[in-house]
C-alpha cells in the first residue's frame, strides 16, 4: 500500500528506516519539516540546536560516537555549518552521516538561490539529489550506507519542489539500529591539526576518486533509451520535466550528481546525437561534463535564474529549436485591470508592528535581520533598512555607528535569530563598546518557519520542558550595562526605552517581549475591537499601522471628507496597539484595562 | 483518461491546502497515480497560496506550468483573476463568490476589481466558469471554515470519480470532530451547482454572481 508522502516527511521515514539514531537542525524553509516529521519516531533523538553549525557538530559527534546520524539545514544553513563540514569531509566517520540540506531554486523563502553542489565539489563529499518522495526516502538508507563504505559525510539535497511536494510511497521497516560501540580513539584521524590534516587530504582525494568509480554502478544513475536523437542529463525534479516535455528522448538521470560517473556519461553521449543538461540553478552538471571534453548544450537553452517548471523548460526548448512551435500551448490573453498584490505582511495583533510603529516615528536607521519581521520593511511602515543573513544585524549596526554616520541607528533582532548568530555580534558590541541600541523583538519562538522550539523557550523538539535561556540576564553577562524589558504591545514604555537605548553612553538592550499572536495559546484569548464610527474622523493615523484588520470603508466623515476606518471582526485580535495610536480614541480599548 | 490538473488558489488562512489533500487523497482512492505540490511563500497568514494537484495514470512534474490547468478552485474572486492565466481554453472554472481585500486596497491606495472585470477575464479563458456562494452555504451548516469543502463539492460535479471516493478522502483528511459538518459542506457544494444549473440554464452561471464588491 502506498501513502502520499511530502518530500521532507519521506526524508524523515527514511532516516527512521536508515537507523538514524541522532538528529540535529534549526528550522528553515524548506527543510524545517523533516526534524519535526522524525522527531516522531521512536527511537530516535531529534533536537533543535540553536544553528546550524552546531547542529553539524552534534550530527558530527554522534556519528564519531557510533551512531547514525543527520543534519538538517536549509541552504544557506549550510554557509553556516561551513566549517564543520570541511572538518567532516577530513575527519570522516564511524558510522553514517548525512547532511540534508534543502536548496530554494526560485526564492520562496530565501535571501538568495545558491546551489550547494558547489559545496559538494569544495569539500569532496557525495551529493545525492532525488526526484520525487519515493527517492527522498530511499536515498536516506543509502546514503547512510554510502557514507559508512566511504568514511565519508554524504549530502542530500532536496529542493523546495522536492520537500513541498506529496507523490506516492511505498514505505519501509526501520534497520534495527546499529549498536553504539565503545568510544574509539584515533587521534590521527579526528585531530585535525596540521600534521595529522596534511596525511587526511590525500585520503580524502583518494576517497572521491573511489566514490566516483562505484557511481558507475549506482543504481540511482539509470540511463533510460529511447529515441537517440536526443539524450538528456537531469537530476532532482528537473527529471520530471524532462519527461513530461521531452517524452521521446533517451534520459541519463543522476541519482548522484557529485561526483559524476564519467563512464557512464560518455557511454550515453556516445549513444545520442545530440546532448542536453536539464538541471536547475547552476550548470554545475553541464561543467562536469565539459570537463569530460564532451559537447552539450545546458544553460543557453534553459535559464540559471529561478525554479523550472514543464511550461518554461517547453518554452526555452521551442525557443532554442528543440521542440517545433507547434509544441507551444494555445496562450490565453486575460483582459483585467492592474491587480493589487497580495505580498506577504505582518500579521494583525503582530507584537513587531509596535515596535516599528515606535522606530518610524524617531526616524532611525533599522539594521534589521532574517525571521517574520523583515517584512516590515514594507510600506507603510518601511521601518527596516537592511537584512542580509542571519544574525547581520547587529555587525551591520556596529559597523554603521563606528564609519561615523551621523544619523541615530538601531539593531533589530528576533529571539531566535538573536540566539542563532546573534550573541557574538553583541559580545563584539559590548567589548568595543560601540553605541548601539539592540532591540531584541522576542516574540518567544521562531515564528517565521511555524513556531518551532529554541533555547528561549523552555521546551525541546521532542516536548521536553528544559531550561529557558533570560535574554537579559545573556546581555548583562556579555558585558551590556544598558538592558530594560518592555511589553511589545505598550507603545508609550516602548517609546521610553527606544529613547533611553538611543541616548545610552555606549551599547545597550532593549527586550520587547509579547508572544506571537499566532501561538495556539495566544488565539485563545482573541477578542476584536471595534471602531467607534462617531468618533472616527477618518484621519488614517491607524492605518499608517499596516494592519491588515484595519479597513477604510465607503462611509464619509462629512467635516474631513474622508472615509472613516472599521476593523474587521474576523482578523482582529485586540492587540490594542491601533487604540493607542488613535487621537480621538475612536477605538476604544477593552474594559479590562 | 488523460488525466487532470487542478490549481487551487486563494489566501492563507482559507483552508486551501486541506481541501488540497483531500483533493489529492481521492485521487488515490480512485487508484491514480497522484503529485500534489503546495507553493506559498513568506506568509503566515494574508498571503496568495497556490496548490498543484495532478493525476494521472502516470504524473511526472508535480507542477502544473502556466497554460496547462485543466481545473481551478479559486477560494477567492481576485485571485481566481491572477491564476487564470495557468489555465488552459475551456478549463473548469469553480470560483468562491468571496473578496478578501489585500491591505493596498483596505488602505486606500489599490482598487479591488468589479466584478464585472472578474466575470471578462475569466470568461476570456473559459465559458465553463462557476460562482459558488460557499461562505453563505457553509454558515448555515454551522462551520463557516468548512467553506473548503462547499467547492471541493462543487467541483466534484465535474470530475469523473465515485462520490465514495471523495467522502473516504475527507473522512481521512478531516478531524474527526469536524467528519460530519464537512461532509455535509461537500455534499450542499455538490447540489448548489446542480440546484444553480437548473435554476439558470446559460451555461456560466454567471447570473449568479452576488451584487457589490469587497465584503
Amino acid at each position: 500500500m502506498k501513502v502520499l508522502l511530502a518530500g521532507n516527511e519521506a526524508i524523515a521515514r527514511g532516516a527512521w528506516e536508515g537507523g538514524v539514531r541522532v538528529a540535529s537542525g534549526y528550522p528553515g524553509t524548506p527543510s524545517t519539516e523533516i526534524l519535526e516529521a522524525l522527531a516522531q519516531y521512536e527511537g530516535v533523538t531529534a533536537e533543535w540546536a540553536p544553528n546550524e553549525k552546531v547542529a553539524l557538530d552534534v550530527a558530527l559527534g554522534a556519528a564519531y560516537a557510533g551512531a547514525r546520524a543527520m543534519a538538517v539545514m536549509k541552504h544557506v544553513g549550510l554557509n553556516v555549518a561551513a566549517d564543520s563540514f570541511f572538518a567532516a569531509s577530513m575527519t570522516g566517520i564511524e558510522a553514517g552521516l548525512v547532511i540534508v540540506s534543502a536548496d530554494d531554486p526560485g526564492m520562496h523563502s530565501s535571501q538568495n538561490e545558491q546551489d550547494n553542489r558547489r559545496y559538494c565539489k569544495f569539500a569532496r563529499v557525495p551529493c545525492l539529489e532525488p526526484s520525487d518522495s519515493q527517492e527522498a526516502k530511499d536515498l536516506v538508507p543509502v546514503a547512510l550506507a554510502l557514507s559508512e563504505a566511504f568514511d565519508t559525510p554524504v549530502l542530500l539535497r532536496p529542493t523546495t519542489r522536492i520537500a513541498h511536494s506529496s507523490t506516492l510511497v511505498e514505505l519501509g521497516e526501520r534497520q534495527p539500529p546499529r549498536e553504539v560501540p565503545e568510544y574509539r580513539i584515533d587521534a590521527a584521524k579526528y585531530v585535525m591539526v596540521p600534521a595529522n590534516a596534511r596525511r587526511r587530504h590525500p585520503v580524502i582525494e583518494e576517497r572521491i576518486a573511489r566514490v566516483a568509480a562505484w557511481a558507475e554502478t549506482f543504481p540511482y544513475n539509470r540511463t533510460e533509451w529511447r529515441d537517440r536523437s536526443l539524450g538528456i542529463v537531469t537530476c532532482g525534479v528537473a527529471y520530471q520535466y524532462a519527461r513530461e516535455v521531452f517524452p521521446e528522448a533517451s534520459i541519463l538521470r543522476l541519482g548522484m550528481t557529485y561526483p559524476i560517473p564519467k563512464g557512464l556519461v560518455r557511454r550515453f553521449a556516445e549513444g545520442v546525437r545530440r546532448l542536453l543538461v536539464l538541471e536547475e540553478l547552476d550548470p554545475f552538471l553541464e561543467e562536469e561534463i565539459r570537463l569530460l571534453g564532451i559537447p552539450v548544450t545546458g544553460k543557453e537553452v534553459f535559464p540559471a535564474c529561478g525554479e523550472l517548471d514543464p511550461a518554461v523548460v517547453r518554452e526555452a526548448a521551442i525557443r532554442a529549436g528543440l521542440l517545433p512551435e507547434s509544441e507551444r500551448l494555445p496562450s490565453v490573453e486575460v483582459p483585467s485591470p492592474p491587480l493589487p498584490g497580495r505580498p506577504p505582511i505582518l500579521c494583525p495583533g503582530c507584537p513587531h508592528r509596535a515596535v516599528f510603529h515606535v522606530l518610524r516615528k524617531l526616524k532611525v536607521v533599522v539594521a534589521g535581520d532574517i525571521g517574520c519581521y523583515t517584512l516590515a520593511y514594507l510600506p507603510p511602515q518601511a521601518a527596516l533598512h537592511t537584512c542580509s543573513c542571519m544574525g547581520a544585524s547587529i555587525g551591520v549596526a556596529h559597523g554603521i555607528a563606528q564609519a561615523g554616520s551621523p544619523q541615530r541607528r538601531v539593531a533589530v533582532i528576533g529571539d531566535s535569530t538573536f540566539l542563532h548568530t546573534g550573541l557574538p555580534g553583541l559580545m563584539n558590541l559590548a567589548y568595543n563598546q560601540a553605541r548601539v541600541p539592540v532591540i531584541i523583538l522576542d516574540n518567544c519562538t521562531t515564528a517565521m518557519t511555524g513556531h518551532q522550539d529554541h533555547p528561549g523557550t523552555g521546551r525541546t523538539l521532542q516536548g521536553k520542558e528544559t531550561v529557558r535561556i533570560d535574554l537579559a540576564a545573556v546581555a548583562r553577562s556579555l558585558g551590556i550595562e544598558h538592558v530594560e524589558c518592555v511589553d511589545s504591545y505598550d507603545l508609550g514604555a516602548v517609546e521610553q526605552a527606544v529613547r533611553a537605548a538611543l541616548s545610552a553612553d555606549g551599547p545597550a538592550v532593549v527586550i520587547a517581549r509579547r508572544e506571537c499572536a499566532l501561538l495556539p495559546a495566544v488565539r485563545r484569548t482573541w477578542q476584536p475591537l471595534a471602531v467607534d464610527s462617531e468618533r472616527c474622523n477618518g484621519c488614517g493615523l491607524c492605518l499608517q499601522l499596516g494592519c491588515p484588520a484595519l479597513v477604510r470603508t465607503g462611509s464619509v466623515v462629512e467635516a474631513t471628507g474622508r472615509p472613516r476606518v472599521r476593523i474587521d471582526p474576523l482578523l482582529c485580535t485586540g492587540c490594542e496597539v491601533c487604540s493607542q495610536v488613535c487621537a480621538r480614541g475612536a477605538i476604544p480599548r477593552r474594559p479590562a484595562h | 483518461m488523460s488525466g487532470y490538473d487542478f490549481l487551487l488558489v486563494g489566501v492563507g488562512g482559507q483552508g486551501t491546502l486541506l481541501a488540497s489533500d483531500v483533493l489529492a487523497a481521492t485521487g488515490v482512492r480512485a487508484g491514480l497515480d497522484v503529485k500534489q505540490s503546495e507553493v506559498h511563500g513568506m506568509a503566515q497568514r494574508g498571503g496568495s497560496v497556490t496548490s498543484h494537484v495532478r493525476w494521472a495514470h502516470r504524473v511526472f512534474s508535480p507542477l502544473i506550468g502556466r497554460g496547462e490547468a485543466g481545473y481551478m478552485v479559486a477560494f477567492e474572486k481576485l485571485e481566481a483573476v491572477r491564476f487564470a492565466g495557468y489555465l488552459r481554453p475551456g478549463a473548469v472554472i469553480v470560483v468562491n463568490d468571496h473578496a478578501i481585500p489585500p491591505i493596498s486596497v483596505s488602505a486606500g491606495s489599490d482598487r479591488y476589481p468589479s466584478d464585472v472585470e472578474v466575470r471578462r477575464a475569466l470568461a476570456a479563458v473559459s465559458a465553463n466558469v462557476h460562482f459558488v456562494r460557499a461562505l453563505p452555504i457553509a454558515e448555515s451548516l454551522g462551520e463557516v471554515r468548512a467553506n473548503n469543502m462547499v467547492l471541493l463539492g462543487a467541483l466534484s460535479r465535474f470530475v469523473d470519480v465515485d462520490l465514495d471516493c471523495w467522502l473516504a478522502a475527507i473522512a481521512g483528511r478531516v478531524p474527526a470532530r469536524t467528519l460530519d459538518v464537512n461532509r455535509a459542506a461537500f455534499l450542499a457544494g455538490r447540489q448548489a451547482l446542480s440546484d444553480a444549473e437548473h435554476a439558470d440554464r446559460s451555461p456560466h452561471c454567471l447570473g449568479r454572481i452576488s451584487d457589490g464588491t469587497a465584503r
